[in-house]
């Protein structure tokens, strides 16, 4: 158990610092997704299956996306010349260094508590009694921030909508397409 | 396998994520960082969870919270570097700093 702990808390920490360090874009998604999957190993080695589960199909499926907008919008994605994109590097570092001193300093100054209870036998049981139950109000929270975003995202990411098209009031005759519709009647 | 080695590399990854944020001029590499902080909140909620309050499953939930949250900041993320692209060409933090004070 603790050689699996070393070697995936490792890989986290040192995929984590590639992502900034990579040359190419393609390469800095992976090594991301890599930091991912590894917290997602600790996270099942903690005894949360399901939610470890949960986090590598997200991920997956996340950075395989965020590849796709990387290499549409970034420069250099194969990696073919040193990448260097950075402002305020010394002053990013400092506070990054002292963030990390701070919260080393608390976790290992604090005296931390015993367990108390012990774990239910299915967890994954638990979590879903929990979000369909007492948590009912995070879980609908969350179903409409979700809903939310996705209305946002889209009018956000939208070049022309039917106002662009139809007019502000929506009552032109015609509409203004770049390009006429339909199969030509 | 002690809570305060999970809370440590929760810290490493955090602070990472924070360098990335706070440094690169990349609008998605930014967000990277951001997911990276986030990467490491996940790792010391389930710590805690496991070793301080396995009775209870909030701090599952906690987690179920952060991961939408990441999902969320992406999309939204991705959205506005969309828009404004599409409106400026720009894709670097540095070029849309109209608001800075």
């Amino acid at each position: 158990m603790d050689v699996v702990f070393w070697v995936l808390a490792l890989a986290a920490v040192m995929f984590g610092f590639g992502v900034f360090r990579l040359n190419s874009m393609a390469q800095v998604t992976f090594s991301l997704l890599a930091s991912f999957l590894a917290v997602a190993g600790l996270v099942v080695l903690l005894g949360l299956g399901y939610l470890g589960v949960v986090i590598v199909l997200m991920m997956v499926i996340e950075m395989v996306i965020m590849a796709v907008f990387m290499i549409m919008y970034m420069m250099n994605p194969a990696g073919l010349m040193p990448m260097a994109m950075y402002h305020n590097k010394p002053g990013a570092m400092t506070i990054s260094v002292g963030t990390f001193v701070l919260l080393a300093a608390g976790i290992l100054l604090v005296d931390w508590p015993q367990r108390t209870g012990t774990p239910a036998p299915d967890p994954t049981f638990a979590l879903g009694r929990s979000l369909m139950g007492e948590q009912m109000l995070t879980t609908m929270t969350l179903g409409i921030t979700l809903f939310a975003t996705i209305v946002a995202t889209v009018v956000l990411s939208t070049g022309r909508g039917r106002y662009d098209r139809l007019g502000g009031d929506l009552d032109a005759d015609t509409s203004d397409d770049p390009l006429g519709g339909g199969v030509g009647r | 396998m002690t809570l305060e080695l999970f809370l440590l590399a929760a810290a490493g990854l955090f602070a990472i994520g924070l360098y990335g944020a706070l440094s690169q001029q990349s609008i998605v590499m930014l967000m990277m960082g951001l997911e990276l902080m986030l990467n490491g909140v996940i790792l010391a909620a389930a710590a805690f969870w496991h070793f301080l309050a396995s009775a209870g499953s909030q701090g599952q939930v906690l987690i179920v919270v952060v991961v939408t949250a990441m999902a969320v900041e992406m999309a939204a993320g991705f959205a506005v570097a969309t828009a404004i692209y599409r409106a400026r060409q720009v894709d670097m933090t540095d070029g849309a700093a109209d608001l800075k004070g």
